[in-house]
């Protein structure tokens, strides 16, 4: 008798452990965003101009170079950051001063932002700042965009394919 | 902290009363903690050898290829995917297990840091390894895992561009990223196996198989499991829809809804913080180590049962240094000898009944010679007040003290297996006690992993120093109790002392010894 309620506990014990490997191998549900907003990611990556402009060298100056360091241009390695904003429907939704990456800060600097919108059109504008200008933009752009609930719609920017893209 | 370490083996204690009950000492789940997070993982990588063939690599065939897994072949294939789910779910479990219960019973400090702290990096492998096998999927659950981890990681300031980008839209997915997923999925076991083994190398006779019967009703479980409630894709990855809501797996991605509340940077200075104050626990607080094992040359012949017992695998045979007619003497590794006492248990010079010349065992422990061991059994003897005289040699950690209040004395050790068993025969034989009972750890959980083995094949025959057969084996009582076990244990002492009651006096002899 004390062999079988043994038995009997060792079967209850192990459908424990089955049980609890299972259930908290999918539950609860994990609630990542709601399903009736929609969601946007926002990625860029772009080198800010030098913080100082490059200067043409003379031939002297060239020559004067060892023979593997010679170039026409010498710029200093370290960029300007990165200032992007971003507003929807006339309000401010970033505002960001992504700064250059590297050791010596000569890299890209990378804007990635994720964030929730109500579907529907709205109005998206866009502004990078890439250069040592105080005031002004040296990059904008507007859309009217319509948001699907549930979807992901991506802003991108790639100067050589014509700056800001919304996708 | 020791308050924090109460609690915790408070509760394991309520847990393996059950347990023990059930399963018995040996088999019990919770003193195979360790040995189930190996087959976990054999069980896992097996699994997963035989979906690697089935599964398609690149990015855009992989969920096709897993759905072909789960439905057409569901009872092969589709049954080898819940396991391989269900198993490595199991291994975590097991491994949290495992480590608040060496924690609780303190088995991680003085020279035992060493499979602790190798055991911290593992706990990163085993996430590494689970998150990656998610990813493979790719489904929405993957699809979330791919751009949260790697949003995560981009908190980190090592990448130039944000590998996010890799997980933008349908337009920007590409195979590079998912190929080294896939790499790290194989490559990560591999290394995980390494730090496995790593982690048992200062453990001689290491536990790396739990008992058959263990490994059997897990595997069942596991099974059914499988059948009942199969492991199935959460339907195919999209990036440009949004992956709202998803069947979790809580043991691998707990750390995944903390992102919502705190900054990615935040949980790494958590996770980070956490393992180095984990691996920092063998020192909190200081603890002093006992002294090391010493050889006595002139009593050690070089029959090598000192190194054959140590579970520590802190005793080597040497080459002779003293020019004696022996080939070999024991060496004491002090970094990682754990001061159990095992060694001497095991030497055939550790005996109560030299008159000759000093007692002096091959090998000792500084602290508590053999010689002193005799000298309090003596005394010990000595202190008896009412019959029948009863002598307990216990352990540090089985909390045996309080059979002191039923008449019984009791002298103390660190591992009862350090008693040679030639002190029984010399108690019983010398008529120092009508009894003796050697109280340990539970069977299969001793604190020094050996003792209680090791103890019982001495006493059965099975093992050098064996208990002389003139020893009235009714006389002789082995308890083997997890800590906290008072009132079993005194349950076990009365039932002793009425099985004595009934048995014929003890021929008389001197109690001086």
């Amino acid at each position: 008798m004390r062999k079988v309620a043994r038995a009997a506990l060792q079967i209850v014990l192990y459908a424990g452990f089955a049980y609890a490997v299972g259930y908290l191998s999918f539950w609860p549900r994990y609630h990542y965003a709601s399903p009736d907003m929609a969601a946007v990611k926002v990625s860029l990556s772009h080198a800010a101009n030098h913080v100082k402009p490059c200067v043409k060298l003379t031939p002297q100056q060239i020559a004067e170079l060892a023979p593997n360091m010679r170039r026409s241009v010498l710029c200093e390695r370290q960029r300007l950051p990165l200032i992007f904003e971003l507003d929807v429907d006339g309000n401010a939704a970033l505002r960001i001063e992504a700064l250059p990456s590297g050791l010596w800060s000569d890299g890209l600097s990378s804007v990635y932002e994720r964030f929730d919108l109500s579907p529907g059109e709205h109005r998206i504008s866009t502004r990078i700042r890439d250069t040592a200008r105080t005031d002004g933009w040296d990059y904008v752009y507007e859309e009217d965009v319509t948001f699907a609930a549930g979807r992901y719609r991506t802003i991108t920017f790639k100067p050589e394919k014509g700056g800001f893209s919304i996708r | 902290m020791a308050f924090l370490k109460r609690i915790i083996r408070l509760l394991f204690a309520r847990a393996e009363t059950v347990f023990d009950w059930s399963f018995g000492q040996r088999n019990s789940p919770l003193a195979n903690l360790g040995a189930l997070g190996w087959y976990f993982f054999w069980i896992v990588a097996a699994t997963g050898i035989y979906l690697y063939l089935f599964f398609d690599t690149g990015i855009t065939d992989a969920y096709n290829s897993v759905e072909y897994i789960t439905h057409d072949q569901w009872y092969a294939a589709g049954v080898m995917r819940s396991v391989h789910r269900y198993a490595s779910d199991a291994l975590v479990i097991v491994m949290f297990l495992h480590i608040l219960r060496e924690f609780s019973l303190d088995r991680l400090r003085g020279r035992r840091f060493f499979a602790w702290i190798t055991g911290v990096p593992l706990i990163w492998f085993v996430y590494m390894c689970g998150i990656t096998g998610y990813w493979l999927v790719w489904d929405k659950l993957a699809q979330y895992i791919a751009i949260a981890t790697t949003e995560w990681f981009d908190t980190l300031p090592f990448f130039g561009e944000p590998i996010a980008n890799n997980f933008l839209d349908s337009t920007t997915l590409g195979g590079r990223f998912f190929t080294l997923m896939v790499f790290m999925h194989i490559f990560a076991p591999l290394f995980m196996l390494f730090l496995m083994w790593l982690h048992i190398q200062r453990h001689a006779r290491a536990r790396v198989n739990p008992p058959r019967p263990l490994a059997l009703g897990t595997a069942i479980s596991l099974l059914v499991l499988s059948l009942v409630y199969p492991a199935v894709s959460q339907g195919p990855a999209d990036l440009d829809v949004v992956p709202a809501t998803l069947n979790f797996d809580w043991y691998y991605l707990a750390a995944y809804p903390i992102l919502d509340v705190i900054p990615g940077g935040q949980l790494w200075l958590i996770l980070v913080g956490g393992s180095i104050f984990l691996s920092l626990l063998p020192w909190i607080p200081p603890k002093k180590s006992m002294p090391a094992a010493v050889v006595n040359l002139d009593n050690c012949n070089g029959c090598a049962r000192c190194a054959e017992d140590c579970p520590f695998g802190a005793i080597t045979m040497e080459p002779r240094s003293d020019g004696t007619v022996y080939d070999t003497e024991a060496v004491v590794n002090e970094s990682h000898c754990m001061s159990c006492g095992l060694c001497v248990g095991a030497c055939p010079t550790a005996t109560p009944f030299r008159r000759a010349t000093a007692i002096v065992a091959g090998i000792e422990l500084p602290d508590q010679t053999m010689s002193e061991l005799r000298e309090r059994t003596i005394e010990a003897s000595a202190r008896f007040g009412a019959e029948p005289r009863v002598l307990v040699y216990t352990c540090n950690t089985a909390n045996a003290a309080v059979l002191g209040d039923m008449g019984a004395q009791v002298i103390t050790m660190p591992c009862v297996a350090m008693l040679p068993p030639a002190f029984i025969d010399f108690t019983l034989s010398r008529d120092l006690a009508d009894g003796v009972m050697l109280a340990g750890c539970a069977e299969g959980d001793c604190f020094y992993r050996l003792g209680d083995s090791w103890t019982k094949q001495r006493v059965a025959g099975d093992r050098d120093p064996y208990l002389r057969k003139r020893v009235q084996r009714e006389r002789l009582h082995l308890s083997w109790l997890p800590q906290g076990s008072a009132r079993r244990r005194k349950q076990e002492f009365a039932e002793f002392i009425a099985s004595l009651s009934k048995l014929p006096p003890p021929k008389r002899g001197s109690r001086n010894a």
